[in-house]
């Protein structure tokens, strides 16, 4: 029934719940992902962000927050393009990044 | 002329002999399994190429120059190239001017394989007919040559300045000992020949040596170990052979051929890959060609260890070399024997499994955007006429000033040109493509196919060489012309419709890796600078060209490691003192720019500052 409005799902994340040892795996492979201020460069530049709204400081974010589905989905549209890189002011090295994310995680989950 | 041994056989043949049948056979065999592991087409275009005249002639002569002569060595350097040369030339002429003895005085002895090596032990020949004293002056002179390039050898190892070398390879266990017996074969052939010098007989070096140590080399009790030692040191030599470097001399004489079938790497580790790896002689060269070597540091990760680690199998030391390389592809450009050290980085990184796969089914070739005319087109019919899809890409995206300068100068040109990716457009594919993932790539061409193909042009113009060089190689474009911004400017300026003003700026010019050694386009750039000023040239240049350290190649140089690769490749630039360093792609600009002392400009912006007055038609 459309009422012209909805309750959108509650974004609380419950910390306790969430298994965070992959995002622990992660960390030990790419020492850098602590380094994100989430300064939002990243976003800014990506080409891929009009497709999917891929945005690396949202990907980081997600990560930590066990949101692996949305995170799947953005990532689906990166073209390694290496622009976020570029402009990451605490040079984070974001392509290898996505690159050991893509290798580590694994989507049927 | 008289045999001195009725037999023609004594023991100290077997090392060599057993030797000689290990190598032959495990040479076959590795050269079997190499073409079996080609792709079938590759297989039979390799087939054919062998039976075609043009490319028969090529490898006949490619195999001469390359392996026996070493020409690109003696283009280096003339000392370099002497050693290799001396080596590989004077061994082989020894063998053939060993066989021709074999021919004309024993016959009979043909069938026996090692008879020309052996053969002042086994007959007595007399140097007085005109004859015998050339065959005995030649077959001394050419010892002679190899001698001299095994002591150069000796002094390379100790001074490698001399031969124009930094740095060398730091060589494994078996690499010494197959160093260590080559080194030995030709002091023992030549002390093994003068003591048969009195018998059998010898020219200027191994009478001479008779005549000296009479005392001791007349001594006929010495001579079996001498010649001993001489056919050990040949054994050792075989028997190591296929686990040192020295495993290039067979293997380089089959990459020739495949090479010039125009075979290219379909496989990390099998086939083509296979004979590069196995071909590369561990020289070195690249060592101090590789712009990452900046400081001593990650000189392990250079082509020549990737190839040994290849061959030991070794995975993890394979991943780490092939991520970290800035794919400048100096090293391919340098390189001797032709190893693509970027290509096989490449192929290595293709291998990884990847759980998250990219998939760009939702990214829609939209070409609506597209509009050609929507300016007033002024330019004169015909090639100035036609219509240029402009492709920023991404990295000039995060230069804008280049798209300005070069949007600037369609409108100066008053060429009809329409912007592809004004607001953001899809990726070329070639950082995918550089990071192994060739299926990704492949979907990205797909989609940007498409788009130019809807849009109409009849010209596709970029101004990132990263772009240029995949547009060049994948995209199949039906007659759309690809340019670089470097050629069309240099043609805009040589058909007169650009006039740029000339001062006495000096300006260097930086080969960026994807647009010269990817590309080849070194002239274009130069001639546009040339026309607004004075051109000096960097210290190392055109296809020798330092990488600037931006390199999307590398995936896991953090920006820490790279800024010392950068300044180095500044001051490369700056030798000559230029006022401005013009480069013709966004990433070196941007990557210059952080640390250079003086101003850092695309080619673009250049020529655009520089014209003032349009030309109408």
């Amino acid at each position: 029934m459309d009422f012209g409005f909805k309750i959108s799902p509650s974004s609380a994340i419950n910390l306790d719940k969430i298994d965070l040892t992959m995002f622990e795996k992660l960390h030990e492979m790419e020492p850098d992902v602590y380094k994100c201020i989430a300064c939002g460069s990243c976003s800014a530049t990506c080409p891929a962000a009009r497709y999917s709204g891929m945005s690396m400081r949202k990907v980081i974010l997600d990560l930590q927050r066990g949101r692996e589905k949305e995170v799947f989905s953005m990532m689906k549209n990166c073209m390694l393009c290496g622009k976020c890189t570029m402009v990451c002011p605490r040079g984070i090295n974001t392509r290898h990044l996505i690159l050991s994310i893509s290798k580590l995680y694994c989507e049927t989950k | 002329m008289r045999e001195r041994f009725l037999t023609g056989y004594n023991d100290f043949v077997l090392p060599f002999s057993l030797g000689l049948i290990f190598i032959i056979s495990y040479c076959v065999v590795g050269m079997i399994r190499i073409l079996h592991q080609l792709p079938a087409e590759d297989r039979k275009r390799f087939f054919i190429s062998l039976v075609t005249p043009a490319t028969m002639w090529k490898n006949i002569k490619d195999i001469f120059l390359k392996c026996l002569i070493h020409v690109d060595i003696w283009k280096r350097n003339k000392l370099l190239g002497y050693m290799h040369s001396s080596i590989a030339f004077g061994w082989f002429m020894l063998i053939v001017v060993g066989h021709i003895e074999v021919f004309l005085y024993t016959p009979h002895r043909v069938k026996l394989f090692y008879y020309p090596i052996f053969f002042r032990y086994f007959v007595a020949e007399t140097e007085s007919t005109m004859r015998g004293s050339l065959i005995f002056f030649l077959m001394d002179l050419f010892l002679l040559i190899v001698l001299s390039g095994i002591a150069l050898a000796i002094i390379k190892r100790v001074r490698s300045v001399m031969f124009g070398m930094r740095r060398t390879t730091n060589p494994s266990f078996f690499d010494l000992v197959g160093q260590y017996s080559l080194w030995a074969i030709f002091p023992l052939r030549l002390l093994a020949e003068a003591f048969t010098a009195d018998i059998s007989g010898g020219s200027f070096l191994t009478k001479s040596l008779n005549y000296v140590f009479t005392s001791f080399l007349s001594n006929h009790a010495n001579m079996l170990p001498a010649w001993w030692a001489y056919s050990c040191a040949l054994g050792i030599f075989f028997f190591v052979l296929p686990f040192t470097r020295y495993m290039h001399i067979p293997t380089e004489i089959l990459l020739i051929p495949m090479r010039n079938a125009g075979i290219k790497i379909r496989n990390a580790r099998k086939g083509f890959a296979k004979a590069e790896v196995y071909s590369c002689p561990s020289c070195g060269l690249c060592i101090d060609a590789c712009p990452m070597g900046v400081m001593k540091a990650n000189i392990k990760d250079t082509t020549v260890y990737l190839n040994r680690q290849i061959r030991r199998r070794n995975e993890a030391r394979i991943e780490e070399i092939s991520d970290k390389c800035l794919l400048c592809g100096k090293c391919t450009a340098i390189c001797p024997v032709g190893v693509e050290g970027d290509k096989l980085r490449i192929a290595q990184r293709s291998i990884r499994k990847y759980n998250l796969n990219p998939d760009y089914s939702n990214i829609p070739a939209d070409a609506s955007g597209i509009e050609f005319a929507a300016h007033e087109v002024t330019a004169p019919s015909g090639r100035a006429r036609e219509k240029i899809l402009y492709f920023a890409g991404c990295m000039t995206a995060l230069t804008p000033v280049i798209s300005k300068a070069m949007e600037s100068i369609l409108k100066k040109a008053g060429a009809d040109y329409a912007f592809m990716d004004r607001d953001g457009g899809i990726c070329c594919g070639r950082p995918m493509f550089m990071s192994g993932r060739f299926d990704a790539a492949r979907m990205l061409v797909e989609k940007n196919t498409e788009i130019i193909k809807a849009s109409g042009a009849d010209v596709l113009l970029l101004s990132c060489p990263i772009c240029y060089k995949i547009f060049r190689e994948k995209y199949h474009l039906d007659g759309i012309r690809i340019i670089h911004h470097t050629e069309y400017i240099a043609g805009l300026i040589a058909d007169g419709i650009l006039k740029p003003s000339s001062d006495d700026t000096k300006y260097v010019y930086h080969d960026p890796c994807e647009l010269g050694r990817g590309c080849g386009v070194y002239e274009a750039p130069r001639e546009v600078i040339k026309s607004v000023g004075t051109l000096v040239e960097a210290q190392k240049n055109r296809k020798e060209s330092i990488c600037c350290g931006g390199s999307l190649g590398s995936l896991t140089l953090g920006f820490d490691k790279r800024r010392a690769m950068t300044e180095n490749a500044l001051a490369n630039l700056v030798t000559e003192s230029p006022d401005i360093i013009v480069t013709a792609c966004p990433l070196c600009r941007s990557t210059f720019n952080r640390y250079s002392d003086r101003p850092v400009e695309d080619i673009a912006e250049t020529i655009d500052r520089k014209i003032t007055k349009t030309v109408k038609s």
